[in-house]
C-alpha cells in the first residue's frame, strides 16, 4: 500500500471541509484512482471538530492512521495542534491562519489561545500559513476559503491542475465557479511563491 | 455502468434505486439519515416517506411488502429497539415483495445513545442478516438483498456501520430500473393474522428454513476464502477492510459478510489452521461462532482480550491485535506521534441564535432548583448549560418525569422534548403523566423540524418527504387530547415572556404545557428569513460576561472586550439579557 498518499483535512463543522475533499476524491476519480475517504456527519457539524480522510489510492481503510499522513490541511489553528500527530514526520502541513476559540473557553472562562503561541508551536519544515480569509475575499467571497486551501495544498498533491478543476466544477454551485477556479489559483500561487 | 465518488448511503440509496425498489419508509437518524434523502433527491415515482417513528416505518413497509411490492425501510441501531415488535413477528408472516430493513450502527457511538449490535437482533428473529465491508460492497449487497428476501419469503436486515454509510469511495453503479410493481393484497390470514393456532405454524416453518437461509447466503457468496497457511484472520464488516490493508503475508484471510453462518463450511475452514484471530465491531458473533466449530484450533478475539469490546476497530487496534496474536512482531508496527496536549475541546454547540438556548436560559432563571428530565435532538446539547438532567431513548423525557415524580420527589420537574421527538413517542407518555396524576412541567421546544439529523419534516411542519403539502397536525391540540388543562404557546425569542409563561405555569399543578416556538435558524435561513445582526456598544458594556454565559457562539470575550462575530444570526436574546443595554442592532448600511 506504499502508493497510498493520505490527506488529512480538518476544521470546525460549516468551514466546508466535506466540500474540500469531495473536490479531491472526484479528481481521483477523474484520473481513474481508487479512494477512500471517511468524513464527519451528524451532530459534529453543528459547529464542533471535523475532520475528512482522504485516501488517494486507497482501496481498504478510509481513516488514516496517526503518523501517516502525507499532508494535513487545517482550516483553523487549534484543529491544527489536535491534529498535528497525524502527520508523518515528512508530511506537509498547509494551515489556514485563522482562530476560533471555542465557546466554552469563554464560558468556563479558561485562558483563551494566542495565534502567537499556537504558531510558534506548530511552525516546522515543509509548514505553510495561508490567509485564506483574505484570498478568499479577494477571490470574490468569504465562503471560497475552503477552495483556497485546496489550492495552497494543490502542489504537493499527486493529482493533476485540470482534475482538481474538474473536482471543483462538479462540486460547487455552478454560479460561483468562477469564483472558486480563482480561490483555487490564489490559493496555489501562495505556496508556489 | 457508471463509476461515481459516492457516500456510502448514496450508494445504498442508488442500489434501491437499480433493484427497484416501489416503496420505502423510515424515521431519521444519524447514520442512516442520507439514505432517504439521496432518494428523495431523484424525485421518485414511488412512495417515500419519513414516518413519525420507525416502528410506525416498518409497518408501513410491511403492509407494502405483504402486496408484492419492494420495500425498504431506514432507521439507526436504536430505531430497530422501537420497530422491534413488528421486527419480531415479521420472520413469522414473512414478505411477499422484497423487504430490506436498513439499520445504521454506530460504533464508538458517534451521534448515538449506546453502541448495540443490529446483527443480535437478526439472530433473535431468525432473519438474515447483510454486513458489508465496504461502499461497493455495501452497493452490491444492497442491490441484491431484495430478490435474496423474495427468495427466502423473509424481512433480509441490513446493518452498516458509520464507517459504511459516512464513506465515500469510487464505486460502479448500474442503471435505475424504470419499471415498478403495483401492489395487490391477498387475503390468506394463515400467513398474516398470527393468532396462536397460525403463529405455531408459522413458528415451525421459519425454524425449518434456517438450513436453507445458511446455504443461500452461501451460495450467493457472502463467505469468502483466501488461504494461506496455518493462521487466518477471520473479518466482519469495515474490521475487513482494516485487516485485508494490513494482512500479514502467508495469513489467511476470511470474510463474513452474512449472517446466519453455515457451520459445517465454517468447522472446514476453522480447523484447517492453527491459529484464528477474529476481528468484528461490537458484540463477538462471528467470534462465538467459530469458537463453537474450533476444535484444537486456537481462537483469539474479544473473549479472550485481543480486540477491544467497546468503540470502532482502526488500523492502529488492527495492528495492536495481530501483534497480541503473534501474527507479526511488535516492530513491524508503525510508530504513532502522540497528541499534542491541553487543546481545548470543541465540542458540537447548539448554533447562534438557536431557540433552545433562549428556552433553557428563561426555564433555569424561573426554576432554578428544578429536575430537567431531557430527550433526544440538537436540545440534548443543553447539557453544557445545565439545563438536561436525563436523556435515554427517544420519548423518555416525560415518563423519566413522571417516575422521578411519583418516587416522591418534591423539586419542580420540567421535561423538554423537541417537537419531532414528541411526535415520535413522546404522546403515550405525557397521555400517561396526565392520567396517573404526575405534576410537571412540559415544554416543547418546537423548531418545526427534525434539525439534529439534518432537517427532515414530519407531521407538524405541514410537508412531505418529498415536499409534497398535508395538513400540519397541532401539537396544542394534541396536548388538550390528551388531557392537559394548561397549553401555552410562546415565541422563546421573547424573553420577558417566555420568562412570564414558565411563572405562571410555575404557579398551577397537575402537567402543564408550554410550546415554545421559533423556526431552527437553519430552517429560517433556508427559508429567507434574514434578521440584522446584534453588536455590542463598548461604551456601555461593563464586561459583567452574562451575555457570554449565555453560551451562543457568535459572541466573544478578549481583554475585557466583548463583541459579536459575523455568526449571529440577529436573534436578539442576548440583548434581552444585557443589563446595560449595551447590545443593540447594527444600523442597517
Ligand atoms: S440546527 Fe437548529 S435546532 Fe439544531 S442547534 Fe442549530 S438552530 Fe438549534
Ligand atoms: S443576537 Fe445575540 S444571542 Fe442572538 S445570535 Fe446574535 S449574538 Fe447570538
Amino acid at each position: 500500500m506504499s502508493d497510498v498518499y493520505n490527506a488529512l483535512i480538518v476544521g470546525i463543522g460549516g468551514q466546508g471541509v466535506v466540500l474540500a475533499s469531495n473536490v479531491l476524491g472526484e479528481a481521483c476519480l477523474a484520473e481513474g484512482r481508487t479512494v477512500r475517504c471517511s468524513e464527519t456527519h451528524g451532530m459534529a457539524q453543528r459547529g464542533g471538530s471535523v475532520e475528512s480522510h482522504v485516501r488517494i489510492n486507497g482501496r481498504y481503510s478510509p481513516l488514516i492512521p496517526p503518523g501517516q499522513a502525507d499532508l494535513l490541511i487545517s482550516f483553523e489553528l487549534l484543529e491544527a495542534l489536535r491534529y498535528r500527530h497525524y502527520l508523518k514526520p515528512e508530511g506537509t502541513f498547509v494551515v489556514n491562519e485563522y482562530l476560533v476559540v471555542p465557546t466554552s473557553v469563554y464560558v468556563q472562562r479558561l485562558p483563551v489561545p494566542q495565534k502567537d503561541e499556537l504558531l510558534e508551536q506548530l511552525r516546522g519544515d515543509r509548514f505553510y500559513l495561508i490567509d485564506a480569509q483574505a484570498l478568499a475575499k479577494e477571490a470574490g467571497s468569504p465562503l471560497t476559503q475552503n477552495i483556497v486551501m485546496v489550492g495552497a495544498a494543490s502542489t504537493h498533491l499527486p493529482l493533476a491542475i485540470t482534475s482538481l478543476h474538474e473536482g471543483i466544477k462538479r462540486w460547487v454551485p455552478a454560479k460561483t465557479l468562477e469564483m472558486n477556479l480563482k480561490a483555487f489559483d490564489l490559493g496555489r500561487a501562495a505556496t508556489t511563491r | 455502468m457508471s463509476r461515481r465518488y459516492v457516500l456510502g448511503n448514496e450508494a445504498i440509496a442508488h442500489a434501491c434505486l437499480e433493484a427497484g425498489v416501489d416503496f420505502v419508509s423510515g424515521y431519521p437518524g444519524t447514520p442512516s439519515s442520507e439514505i432517504i434523502e439521496t432518494l428523495i433527491r431523484f424525485k421518485p415515482s414511488f412512495h417515500v416517506e419519513w414516518s413519525v417513528n420507525e416502528k410506525v416505518a416498518l409497518e408501513n413497509a410491511l403492509g407494502a411488502s405483504w402486496t408484492g411490492v419492494r420495500t425498504l425501510v431506514t432507521m439507526k441501531h436504536v430505531g430497530l429497539n422501537v420497530a422491534a415488535d413488528p421486527l419480531m413477528t415479521s420472520a413469522y408472516t414473512g414478505v411477499k415483495g422484497g423487504c430490506v430493513i436498513v439499520s445504521a450502527d454506530d460504533p464508538f457511538a458517534h451521534s448515538s445513545q449506546n453502541e448495540q449490535d443490529s446483527r443480535c437482533y437478526a439472530k433473535f428473529a431468525k432473519l438474515p442478516c447483510l454486513d458489508p465491508c465496504s461502499v461497493q460492497d455495501a452497493h452490491d449487497m444492497l442491490r441484491d438483498a431484495f430478490s435474496l428476501s423474495e427468495e427466502l419469503g423473509l424481512p433480509v436486515l441490513f446493518r452498516p456501520t458509520t464507517r459504511i454509510c459516512h464513506q465515500k469511495s469510487d464505486v460502479e453503479l448500474g442503471e435505475v430500473a424504470t419499471e415498478h410493481r403495483k401492489g395487490s393484497f391477498q387475503k390468506n390470514p394463515q400467513q398474516f393474522v398470527v393468532i396462536p393456532a397460525h403463529t405455531r405454524v408459522l413458528h415451525r416453518r421459519l425454524n425449518e428454513k434456517q438450513p436453507l437461509v445458511k446455504e443461500t447466503l452461501a451460495r450467493r457468496g457472502y463467505f469468502s476464502t483466501d488461504l494461506k497457511g496455518k493462521d487466518a484472520v477471520i473479518a466482519s464488516g469495515i474490521a475487513a477492510a482494516y485487516a485485508r490493508e494490513i494482512l500479514p503475508p502467508g495469513t489467511s484471510f476470511i470474510r463474513i459478510g452474512a449472517y446466519p453462518i453455515d457451520e459445517r463450511w465454517l468447522r472446514d475452514v476453522i480447523t484447517a489452521h492453527e491459529r484464528v484471530l477474529v476481528m468484528e465491531e461490537l458484540d463477538p458473533m462471528v467470534e462465538e461462532a467459530v469458537r463453537q466449530v474450533a476444535g484444537s484450533t486456537i481462537v483469539h478475539g474479544k473473549l479472550d482480550g485481543m480486540v477491544p469490546s467497546e468503540g470502532e476497530l482502526s488500523l492502529p487496534l488492527t495492528y495492536r491485535a495481530l501483534t497480541a496474536a503473534g501474527f507479526i512482531n511488535a516492530t513491524d508496527v508503525p510508530l504513532a506521534p502522540v497528541p499534542a496536549q491541553g487543546v481545548p475541546v470543541r465540542p458540537p454547540i447548539m448554533c447562534a441564535g438557536c431557540m433552545h438556548r433562549a428556552t433553557f436560559f428563561a426555564m433555569k432563571k424561573v426554576f432554578k432548583d428544578g429536575i430537567y428530565p431531557s430527550d433526544i435532538g440538537c436540545y440534548t446539547l443543553g447539557l453544557q448549560l445545565g439545563a438536561v438532567d436525563t436523556c435515554i431513548c427517544m420519548g423518555a423525557s416525560i415518563t423519566i418525569g413522571s417516575g422521578i415524580y411519583h418516587a416522591g420527589e418534591t423539586h419542580p420537574i420540567v421535561c423538554t422534548i423537541g417537537d419531532s421527538t414528541f411526535l415520535h413517542t413522546g404522546i403515550p407518555g405525557l397521555m400517561n403523566a396526565v392520567y396517573n396524576g404526575a405534576s410537571m412541567v412540559v415544554v416543547i421546544l418546537d423548531n418545526r423540524t427534525t434539525a439534529m439529523t439534518g432537517h427532515q419534516p414530519h407531521p407538524a411542519t405541514g410537508s412531505t418527504a418529498l415536499g409534497g403539502e398535508t395538513p400540519p397536525v397541532s401539537l396544542e391540540a394534541i396536548c388538550r387530547a390528551c388531557g392537559v388543562q394548561y397549553v401555552e404557546t410562546v415565541d422563546p425569542y421573547d424573553l420577558p415572556t417566555l420568562t412570564a409563561a414558565f411563572q405562571r405555569a410555575a404557579e398551577y399543578t397537575g402537567v402543564r404545557v408550554v410550546i415554545a416556538r421559533q423556526p431552527c435558524v437553519i430552517i429560517a435561513r433556508r427559508a429567507g428569513i434574514q434578521r440584522q445582526r446584534y453588536m455590542v456598544d463598548p461604551e456601555r458594556c461593563t464586561a459583567c460576561g452574562l451575555c457570554v454565559r449565555f453560551g451562543c457562539p457568535a459572541i466573544e470575550t478578549t481583554d475585557e472586550i466583548t463583541t459579536i462575530t459575523d455568526l449571529c444570526s440577529g436573534c436578539g436574546v442576548c440583548a434581552q439579557i444585557c443589563p446595560q443595554g449595551a447590545i443593540m442592532r447594527e444600523a442597517r448600511t
